[in-house]
């Protein structure tokens, strides 16, 4: 490919749609996050959340074939499990960070168990047929998350409450307002959106789950998260920022500028390097909930 | 009465407890056999489901005792090695490049067990390397691609970048180059980490990209991620190339062929050695000779390959065996 077919618009078309494309399991996870975080528990089991919820979506989306029982299905598998989550963590206080590792390596083992007896595989599903395939409306789903998730914080008593469970959650607790039924529900939202996170993995960017699909993406949500300053817009467009570097990289592979091959592997980092970049404060300060992640 | 059942049920346990020791005795004489299989799991529809078949089959036909494992992360593959030998394990199959390592290590420190490992090589007088001349058979399917396609433009998307992912690259681009040099080929990897097999959204992604920049045939190497290359072939109704399986069926008419590598003969083979008592320790490689490697034709592609097609295709495979191609060795050249 020679670098003057960049700037077609056929070319630019279809980068901006595989971009939007990329972002879609990304936008869901990281606001899942983002709820989670705001009202005061460290979410690092995002990544199980969304194999959840891509497993469920794939297996129900098989069996009713139809897309759209997988993704109800998903977003309810999702919210079972970060009930169970948010059992520890609230209920017996256990430690976030180190619930939330053992969530991620208890899913991704559970999955395998559980597909054995359904599908006598271990870990993956049948494919499912082009006609129940979507194709645009995980896109937009993704967005309304983002804009009612946004209405809420902002413009809801009940959105207010659930910044003061991360910022301040003694005031809450003198206004008389339970803090810890505000996380259960965060938390089993937060649950539930990841696995539409991980849903639109299996079901809208591919037609089928393979073991581990997810492939660090929860990690990447964590990321485009604290990058967004734990607000929902900033935070999706740190996604779309991600989205495009991945359908970026994927353009740039094997292009030839002058005699100079870009080798692969140099392109493939760069969403990691730039996390790293920002993570490192070089673009401003970027500051968590003041209880997060205190008990 | 349920003082009874409760005997009843004690001395009927207690009876099974006094034959278990014959039972386990009974199942020492079968040949035991352990498969430790890759990453992509058994059930990536290509590599390791191959091997699978091939040691399933032999637990049919043979009468052998099959246990299979599958390594989730690279760390594991020793410890699973070494699971299967302490427990005297007459045949440890290691599946893909990735095991070198522990097949060299575990075969040293286990050397009564005999062991064999798919597409590495390692030297101890107990391991069995079984290799394939996968450029051979990527250089067949390379020429049916360039047969194919009208824009002039073909793909080739390969899962991991590693050298044995670029020797099956490097035979396809020789072959399009063969049937016609002006061919233009636009190749992209998944990554650079054992992820890469397992990422069938990403491997969409690459393949939808091809197929927009005009791209008619995609010649996919990537395990489980293959699913997401032909779901992309499916929707922009193009065609794509399955690899290591007869990856036909998967999507009937947009599947072009599958590069065989069979690896379920060759792990088959190597079970009824040990079983006839022939099993031999060294390195053996399939290639388009001994059908090891092969381009695949049934009755879910035949309407794709017209019979003229066809014919050109045997030319080239006997030209191949009888050493009037040479086609290039991505292993060969690095040395």
């Amino acid at each position: 490919m020679e670098a003057t077919d960049f700037f077609s618009i056929s070319f630019i078309l279809s980068f901006l749609i595989s971009s939007l494309r990329v972002s879609v399991p990304l936008i869901f996870a990281s606001q899942a996050g983002l709820l989670s975080e705001r009202s005061g528990i460290v979410q690092i089991g995002l990544e199980g959340f969304m194999l959840i919820g891509a497993f469920s979506a794939a297996s129900f989306a098989h069996y009713y074939q139809s897309s759209y029982v997988g993704f109800g299905m998903a977003f309810l598998m999702g919210s079972f499990f970060s009930f169970l989550f948010s059992l520890f963590v609230i209920k017996f206080k256990a430690d976030q960070i180190v619930i939330g590792t053992a969530f991620n390596l208890l899913i991704a083992g559970l999955i395998p168990f559980i597909s054995k007896f359904l599908f006598n595989s271990t870990g993956s599903t049948p494919s499912l047929p082009i006609e129940i395939r979507l194709s645009v409306i995980p896109i937009l789903l993704a967005f309304l998350a983002v804009i009612l998730i946004h209405l809420w914080l902002y413009h809801f008593r009940s959105g207010y409450w659930v910044q003061f469970a991360g910022e301040h959650p003694e005031t809450l607790l003198s206004a008389g307002v339970s803090v810890d039924k505000v996380r259960y529900i965060c938390l089993a939202l937060c649950g539930g959106v990841a696995a539409l996170g991980g849903a639109s993995l299996s079901l809208f960017l591919s037609s089928n789950y393979s073991p581990l699909m997810t492939g660090g993406r929860g990690f990447i949500a964590l990321s485009a998260v604290i990058l967004g300053k734990w607000k929902p817009i900033p935070t999706l467009l740190a996604c779309l920022l991600f989205g495009i570097l991945d359908a970026l990289q994927i353009r740039l592979q094997g292009v030839i500028i002058g005699d100079f091959k870009i080798p692969v592997q140099w392109i493939q980092i760069l969403p990691y390097l730039l996390t790293i970049i920002i993570l490192a404060g070089l673009f401003g300060k970027s500051k968590a909930p003041a209880f997060l992640g205190k008990k | 009465m349920f003082r009874a059942n409760l005997l009843g049920f004690l001395s009927i346990f207690s009876l099974f407890l006094f034959f278990m020791p014959f039972n386990t005795l009974l199942a020492t004489e079968r040949l035991k056999i352990g498969l430790v299989l890759d990453k992509g799991g058994k059930d990536d529809k290509s590599f390791n489901s191959a091997a699978f078949e091939g040691a399933s089959l032999a637990e049919k036909q043979l009468g052998i005792e099959l246990k299979y494992v599958e390594a989730t992360d690279v760390n594991s593959l020793e410890n699973l090695h070494r699971q299967f030998a302490k427990k005297n394990y007459d045949l440890i199959i290691g599946v893909g490049f990735a095991q070198v390592d522990a097949v060299k290590k575990i075969s040293s420190q286990f050397p009564k067990v005999k062991f064999a490992i798919v597409d590495g090589e390692v030297t101890n007088p107990n391991v069995k390397s079984l290799l394939f001349e996968e450029h051979q058979g990527s250089f067949l399917v390379g020429a049916l691609a360039a047969m194919k396609t009208k824009t002039g433009k073909v793909g080739y998307i390969g899962g991991m970048d590693i050298p044995l992912i670029r020797r099956f690259s490097k035979g396809y681009i020789a072959g399009i180059k063969y049937v016609s040099p002006k061919t233009q080929i636009l190749e992209n990897y998944i990554g650079v980490s054992g992820e890469a097999w397992n990422n069938p959204a990403k491997a969409k992604e690459l393949a939808l990209n091809q197929y927009n920049q005009g791209v008619e045939v995609i010649f996919v190497a990537a395990g489980a991620s293959n699913s997401g290359v032909f779901d992309a072939a499916e929707e922009k109704k193009k065609l794509a190339i399955g690899v290591d399986s007869n990856q036909n069926w998967i999507k009937p008419g947009f599947i072009l062929t599958s590069m065989l590598k069979r690896v379920d003969r060759a792990v088959f083979s190597t079970i009824e050695d040990l079983k006839n008592s022939k099993f031999l320790a060294g390195s053996q490689r399939y290639g388009l000779k001994d059908k090891g490697v092969d381009y695949s034709l049934d009755k879910y592609n035949e309407k794709l390959i017209s019979n003229e097609e066809r014919k050109k295709l045997e030319t080239i495979k006997e030209d191949i065996i009888k050493g009037k191609i040479q086609v290039p060795d991505y292993y060969l050249e690095k040395k």
